[in-house]
């Protein structure tokens, strides 16, 4: 039986082994959520970069406001467009039948969009423009091929461009380089830019993650001692039983 | 207050109701963990019941306001987030507790004589909530709620001469709209939940009618003492309504820590494809079911003809209403059942994981071949039941639960 069953279990390696997707270019990084401050610089990267087209519609101002530490005053002032209310969601200015003109199809919210791409999409995505002038936009992405948005982070970090002398078709050019001096920001200034914004779009699909494994934790401890106490009594009572 | 309970009881049973399924109803006295999974499914049931009430006080039916609504019940509802982590964590630990439910079954013999009907009413029960569970999946209205009801709807179209009629019944439109999530929403929040807590409760009747069986598959009632109490029997309350509460407390535990820690479970209880709203012109590069109908999705796909893919994967399911009928072995538990037995119940689980698994990935020439070995295992193992099981050596049954 037991040998029947590592037989098997053996049979199915292979089936494990084609499951990893080849996916290099996305690599696993490390995000702080707990850092206020970058979560801060996230949200004030978002408003100004990416809010002109893209809303984050099902988060309110002010529930960012209490959950980064930003006094409401402020982010009124710094971050919330003129004449809106703590309350308002942050809905993005560009009307949808815009959208459609000027990009040809409609710009998605990202309220969400950590959950669905996942923080080691984003941050690879937003780093992955180079110069491409057959596009629209002058710019294509390694990590999303024919993109059809600009990159509007390149006044941060400068132009970027493929950088392998010999691409084919079949074997794409993943390796970028920037030319020195475009951007205003360095490299490491940089990636710490794009990786404060991915953490608050983290924050933003799931705002409640802090709060739900904080309570997870008095949960745990009753319901150890509750398991304990049941046990106990389990006990007590199956003592008579012979 | 002795004076009330004597005036309700005389016109109410309650006394007797209490007495006859709890306090003097009579349990084997070795039931194992196994038998755990019953009550934690009946919670699971209540957990499912509460906190969809709750959901539906501010969730929005129509495909304008579902999305957007979901994310209202996230951020602006007090506590909606825990209302929907526990709901749909819930789903997931449901299923995780009903199959192990139903292998406890296959494992003691739990569906042999006397017990037939209570099996045909769980495999009822397990049948709505498999129907119960889809619809649910379609009202977030995310990209996998619509692609994963257009694919499994259009299935429907498969049925010579009628399918493409039935399939636009049942999604009430061309394609899976407003309408359909409209609709789906009355069945899972009235119709379904009333089916399956009467079934439920046929169940349970049913159940305590002939009594538990036990991992030995001993007839307990054979053997009674001077007052006609089971020698091997002990009550069901105290004795198994605190061991159960010990299981609830330990299951709690683990569910907990999944909701609260790990909703997502990887993307395996709430799929990354659904935090996008469904989009009509957009379809998702893998449509995949949710991982407690992959084992079926798997055999559906594995089947080069569409209408033969829809029939294997009925007959995958309705083949388990008759087992039954289709174990003849003259003992109900492994533990005395032959190897032949034992071998085909263990490739039969190898082959239900292996199939949720591949149910899951995209389907390439290889896997498909795997799950079509799986299938012929699936398949063998009810249909050769008859055979295997009356031509197998079994070992003799004590009259006696055995001490351990």
């Amino acid at each position: 039986m037991k040998a029947l069953i590592t037989v098997l279990l053996w049979l199915m390696v292979p089936l494990a082994a084609w499951a990893t997707p080849a996916a290099s270019i996305v690599q696993p990084i490390e995000i702080d959520m707990a850092d206020k401050a970058a979560l801060r610089d996230g949200a004030s990267t978002f408003v100004g970069y990416c809010m002109g087209c893209h809303g984050a519609r099902f988060q309110r101002y002010q529930r960012v406001a209490d959950d980064l530490g930003i006094p409401y005053e402020q982010m009124l002032k710094t971050l919330a467009p003129a004449g809106a209310s703590i309350a308002d969601h942050m809905e993005t200015r560009l009307q949808p039948a815009d959208a459609t003109a000027w990009f040809g199809a409609e710009v998605p919210d990202l309220t969400l969009v950590a959950r669905v791409r996942g923080t080691d999409w984003l941050y690879a995505y937003l780093r992955g423009f180079h110069a491409d002038p057959a596009r629209p936009w002058g710019v294509n992405n390694i990590v999303y091929p024919n993109v059809g948005m600009p990159n509007v982070l390149e006044s941060l970090q400068g132009r970027q461009v493929l950088d392998c002398p010999e691409a084919s078709a079949a074997q794409p050019c993943t390796r970028l380089r920037v030319i020195p001096g475009t951007g205003s920001l360095d490299a490491q200034q940089f990636d710490d830019k794009v990786r404060n914004l991915v953490a608050f779009l983290a924050y933003s699909a799931d705002p409640v993650k802090a709060r739900s494994q904080q309570i997870g934790l008095y949960v745990l401890l009753y319901l150890a001692l509750l398991v304990i106490l049941a046990y106990l009594l389990k006990r007590e009572y199956w003592k008579d039983v012979g | 207050m002795r004076g009330l309970l004597q005036w309700i009881e005389a016109r109410l049973p309650v006394g007797r109701v209490w007495r006859a399924h709890l306090s003097q109803y009579y349990v084997p006295k070795n039931l194992n963990v196994f038998y755990l999974f019953g009550s934690l499914a009946l919670l699971m049931l209540l957990n499912q019941l509460l906190t969809g009430i709750w959901l539906t006080m501010n969730y929005t039916p129509t495909a304008e306001g579902a999305f957007a609504s979901i994310e209202y019940i996230m951020r602006d509802v007090e506590y909606g987030w825990l209302l929907r982590y526990l709901h749909s964590t819930g789903a997931s630990a449901f299923f995780i507790v009903i199959y192990l439910h139903m292998f406890r079954g296959l494992l003691y013999g739990s569906y042999q004589k006397p017990r037939e009907l209570v099996w045909v009413f769980g495999m009822s029960i397990y049948l709505l909530l498999m129907a119960e569970a889809f619809m649910g999946y379609l009202l977030p209205w995310g990209q996998m709620s619509y692609w994963g009801a257009q694919v499994i709807i259009s299935l429907f179209g498969a049925i010579p001469v009628v399918g493409a009629d039935l399939a636009q019944w049942i999604r009430g439109d061309y394609l899976v709209s407003g309408v359909t999530l409209n609709r789906f929403f009355a069945l899972h929040v009235v119709a379904l939940p009333l089916l399956i807590v009467a079934l439920v409760v046929l169940h349970i009747l049913a159940l305590h009618e002939v009594g538990s069986n036990n991992p030995d598959g001993i007839d307990i009632k054979r053997l009674r003492d001077a007052d006609g109490k089971p020698l091997d029997g002990i009550a069901f309350h105290p004795y198994y309504t605190v061991k159960d509460l010990l299981g609830v407390a330990v299951f709690l535990f683990v569910f907990s820590a999944v909701v609260l820690f790990f909703p997502q479970m990887g993307g395996y209880f709430l799929e990354p494809a659904n935090f996008e709203p469904a989009n009509v012109l957009k379809t998702p590069e893998h449509i995949v079911p949710v991982w407690y109908f992959t084992p079926f999705y798997a055999i559906l796909r594995a089947v080069p003809d569409k209408l033969m893919g829809v029939l294997a994967m009925g007959f995958a399911i309705a083949i388990l209403f008759v087992l039954p009928w289709l174990d003849r072995s003259p003992v109900r538990s492994m533990r005395y059942k032959g190897w032949m037995s034992r071998t085909a119940l263990a490739l039969f689980c190898i082959a239900f994981v292996t199939l949720g698994y591949l149910g899951m990935q995209p389907a390439t020439a290889i896997t498909t071949w795997v799950t079509r070995v799986c299938m012929a295992l699936y398949f063998g193992y009810f249909l050769a039941m008859p055979l295997y099981t009356r031509r197998e050596v079994t070992r003799p049954v004590p009259d006696r639960v055995p001490r351990r």
